[in-house]
């Protein structure tokens, strides 16, 4: 069964996945509600410790632990180390100090989360590490497949852009995979990594190829500031091929559904129009992140410590 | 076994004649079951107030766990059970449907969940057992039948076709899951 | 002065091709007698049955961080952990601080290390001032104050123009041009092999093509200027097969691989332990299996550690923040027994490319127990098992991936021109 952090879906079996999705699925009833709030993380605290910022994400988590009463605090070291002289250990021994119930974190280098876990007796969610994973995301796209196609099982879904850097890519990979979808990833050569497909995916360098047959299409957020001009020509060359719009859409099954972690490029990776109107269920994606975020919180945070952490590395 | 199906239902028309005759405005009843065993149990019972006074009151499911006072002292947390409310509870008599009622925490916690629906004009239980042993001031109002047990032994309502399919039964269940005669 | 007598060991000798049990007398700081049974009455006798008594090891690459980066380790520190880990002589790489591009510098490692350090130190001068691979360095001047090699190590020379001069000028001073092989631009930001682990594990990817390709450069170069080119850390596939089809052509090069690209492959760094970040980084286990071969064959001919301490709170960040290197003195025979116990190598040819092969690339004394040699010598018992726990080792730092792991053979004694400097029940012996 899940174990007491929870580091990437890599470290899932599909009973840990499909136990989250479920216990998510009942949140969303307490998110419908006129008191949107439970009493069953009462006096617990939960730290969000955020490295990198992000809005969206540290948002959603903290509806998530408000919805069940804990109190939720917002951390956001130096993002570097380095820079503030405060390694990894200083930062997880003084949270240790605070005694929380569970620690969010998000950084932007992989592994962090996990260096972080070895050394804190809290439970650790991880947010976001570097290209490496993050795990809510997968499972709130998960949840959003069931609910539009009513299994996973089965599928076609095409992830399409930046694949190099993207956690959230890597996690919907494992994810997908696990429950029993066929998962295929396009966008430039240059994105995609040499040995994606020893992950059990097939690689397209062509878009149309991608989408052919596919039941869901996964667009990844592209970060023009840092990529164009190294790892693709322009923003127009990159539009021209693998941005989605309507019509080339149209390679993918008929009732296909459009997916984005947000915050969308408009007219970049999708069309304005379809980042709003369906088949996008981006806003499915938002609404359904509280909801499996108060699961996860449910499932690990507060939990009776059993006894002492795995020490050093 | 100490109740068989027809016990059952024997008891839950016995108790709907009781609700109705208590209630100073049966049109504001509400009754609300308790997963999962309070579940079959409030559906027979709207079938039987529907039988003896023509009521068709709502009818919801009210899971009690994210407001259970131990999750944090348990080790893996309880799945959830479904919640469904038809609709605002405000100014209803809410009539809590448990399968056995025993410390009274469960009631405890579902009448703390109720408050989140809204606020009822009343709020009554009905046990289909009793065993009694009260650690939070909770009373009773229907009661099938009480059995006293030992704290060790466990009190079931089941299906006699597993879970709670076919036709229904109550157990008491030793502390090593032997039933007791 | 007193005379020692190893009795009844394997002797384990490469440059004499001998493989088998005897004695060693040795006396006055050299080798005086090998023989199948040395009788020297007034002798210490040390007993060595079971054991292999072999050359003391020579460590082609290490950084010993003094001048300038003290708290990492100093001479004397890296020259005791050193002896414990059976070398007897280690060239010391010249990122220190100053850099030693300098007769000076050098001047003062040679001289800390015969005041402080029990194992010989040969330093490796600078290719270029500063490392910055622009200007290169008084090479003349630089041997004759006693550099052994020159390097620009992990500062790559990108430029070909600036390698090309180096190169050439170097058969003036007779010594080679050590080369840390990885084209800087297409390392990138890379920080673990790129493959299939770095995909999974979303660290920053350092491809395999990065080694190749300045590999073959510098290969070109050398076989243009005729100077002696020796290739560092060679941990490709790739780089193998290039250094194998030059040296068909007659260039002159050499190359070494390390303990831990022999042995462990990228699957290490998926716990994002800092402690394997090291460049180049640790490979696929193809082009481990390929670095074995290589060196099996030939075609690498030494190994060296590239022993490179690092402070806790240097390592103690993230992965693509920590600086690479790990420490490797004091597990290096351990850990490269692995291709002894393979199968893969005898063990006198595991001790020739321990110290035989290293002393004659750098064109120093050494990797010989012939009679009238210094007595370097180490006794080894290659089926001792031990625990290792850096911070019980003499290095001042404990960045090892071999933390907290039982290890396989060990090094009962080192002499380091007669004198006993390390022996396993007492430690190091040196004032």
């Amino acid at each position: 069964m899940i174990g007491r952090d929870l580091l990437g879906i890599e470290d899932l079996d599909r009973g840990d996945i499909e136990r989250i999705l479920e216990t998510a699925e009942h949140m969303l009833e307490v998110g419908r509600r006129e008191v949107k709030k439970v009493p069953t993380l009462r006096g617990r605290t939960i730290v969000n410790l955020f490295f990198e910022p992000s809005t969206r994400t540290s948002t959603s988590f903290e509806i998530a632990g408000k919805r069940l009463s804990a109190d939720v605090v917002n951390f956001s070291p130096a993002s570097s180390s380095i820079s503030k002289h405060e390694s990894i250990l200083d930062t997880a021994r003084t949270l240790d100090a605070m005694d929380p119930d569970a620690v969010i974190v998000r950084h932007g280098v992989a592994g962090v989360p996990k260096r972080i876990a070895d050394r804190l007796k809290a439970p650790v969610i991880n947010a976001g590490d570097g290209a490496h994973e993050h795990p809510t995301q997968a499972l709130l796209d998960l949840m959003t497949v069931m609910q539009a196609k009513g299994r996973i099982d089965g599928l076609s879904v095409a992830i399409v852009g930046d694949v190099v850097h993207s956690r959230v890519a890597r996690s919907n990979i494992f994810g997908f995979l696990k429950m029993g979808a066929e998962v295929r990833v396009a966008g430039p050569p240059t994105m995609i990594p040499a040995a994606v497909e020893t992950l059990g995916v097939k690689a397209y360098t062509s878009l149309s190829e991608a989408l052919a047959g596919a039941d869901v299409v996964m667009m990844l957020r592209i970060q023009l500031e840092r990529l164009a001009g190294s790892l693709f020509p322009s923003v127009r060359e990159y539009t021209a091929t693998f941005g989605l719009d309507r019509e080339k859409l149209r390679y993918a099954r008929e009732d296909a559904i459009v997916m984005h972690p947000g915050p969308v490029n408009r007219g970049v990776e999708l069309s304005h129009d379809l980042a709003d109107e369906r088949p996008s269920v981006i806003l499915d994606q938002v609404r359904n992140g509280v909801a499996l975020r108060m699961a996860v919180l449910y499932l690990l945070a507060g939990q009776p410590l059993a006894g002492e952490r795995r020490g050093s590395w | 076994m100490v109740l068989d199906d027809a016990a059952i239902r024997r008891s839950l028309m016995r108790i709907a004649h009781e609700v109705v005759e208590r209630s100073e405005d049966p049109s504001r009843i509400y009754l609300v079951g308790i997963p999962n065993g309070g579940v079959p149990l409030a559906r027979q019972l709207a079938v039987d107030l529907a039988r003896v006074a023509d009521l068709r009151p709502p009818l919801g499911i009210l899971d009690t766990t994210l407001y259970r006072d131990d999750l944090t002292r348990t080790g893996e947390r309880p799945p959830l059970r479904r919640t469904e409310m038809p609709g605002a509870v405000d100014d209803q008599v809410v009539i809590l449907v448990e399968d056995v009622v025993n410390t009274g925490r469960t009631i405890r916690a579902a009448m703390d969940a109720l408050m989140d629906f809204g606020r009822p004009r009343a709020v009554q239980v009905v046990a289909l057992v009793d065993r009694g042993h009260r650690e939070l001031p909770i009373k009773i109002d229907y009661v099938g039948k009480n059995i006293p047990t030992n704290t060790r032994e466990t009190v079931e309502l089941r299906g006699t076709e597993g879970g709670l399919s076919g036709p229904l039964e109550v157990v008491i269940l030793t502390e090593h899951g032997a039933e007791r005669s | 002065m007193n005379r020692i007598l190893l009795r009844g060991g394997r002797l384990l000798d490469p440059a004499g091709e001998r493989d088998g049990p005897g004695d060693v007398l040795i006396e006055n700081g050299r080798i005086a007698a090998v023989d199948a049974d040395i009788r020297a009455d007034d002798a210490e006798v040390i007993d060595a049955a079971g054991r292999w008594v072999a050359p003391g090891f020579v460590d082609l690459h290490t950084h010993l961080r003094e001048p300038g980066h003290e708290y990492k380790e100093d001479i004397a520190s890296g020259g005791r952990a050193a002896v414990a880990g059976g070398f007897t002589a280690v060239a010391c790489m010249a990122n220190t601080n100053p850099v030693n591009d300098d007769p000076s510098v050098t001047d003062y490692i040679l001289d800390r290390g015969h005041q402080d350090s029990p194992a010989r130190v040969y330093p490796i001068a600078a290719a270029t001032r500063g490392l910055r691979g622009e200007i290169m360095t008084e090479m003349d001047a630089l041997v004759r104050a006693g550099a052994v090699a020159f390097s620009d190590d992990g500062a790559t020379i990108m430029d070909s123009g600036v390698m090309r001069r180096v190169l050439e000028y170097s058969r003036l001073a007779g010594v080679p041009i050590v080369v840390h092989a990885e084209d800087r631009t297409l390392v990138g930001n890379g920080v673990v092999n790129e493959g299939a682990v770095s995909t999974r594990i979303g660290l920053p990817g350092n491809p395999a093509i990065a080694e190749a390709v300045m590999v073959a450069r510098d290969l070109m170069l050398a076989e243009l200027t005729g100077a002696h080119l020796h290739v560092a850390h060679v941990s490709t596939a790739g780089a193998v097969d290039l250094i194998r089809a030059a040296r068909g052509r007659g260039v002159h090069v050499t190359a070494e691989v390390t303990p831990h690209h022999l042995v462990l492959t990228d699957e290490a760094t998926a716990g994002y332990d800092t402690n394997t970040k090291v460049a180049p980084p640790l490979r696929s286990l193809a082009d481990r299996n390929a670095c074995r071969a290589a060196l099996c064959e030939g075609t690498l001919d030494a190994i060296a550690t590239d022993h490179a301490p690092h402070a806790e709170h240097e390592k103690d960040v993230e992965f693509t923040a920590a600086p690479p290197g790990l420490i490797g003195f004091e597990t290096a025979f351990a850990v490269v027994l692995d291709l002894v116990r393979s199968g893969e190598l005898e063990p006198l040819e595991l001790v020739r490319r321990l110290s035989t092969e290293p002393a004659r690339i750098l064109g120093q004394l050494g990797g010989s127990l012939a009679v009238d040699a210094p007595a370097d010598v180490v006794v080894l018992d290659p089926a001792a098992e031990w625990t290792y726990d850096p911070a019980k080792g003499y290095s001042k730092s404990r960045n090892s991936p071999w933390s907290g792991k039982t290890l396989t053979g060990r090094v009962i004694a080192t002499f380091v021109a007669g004198r006993l400097v390390y022996s396993e029940e007492r430690g190091v012996l040196f004032p």
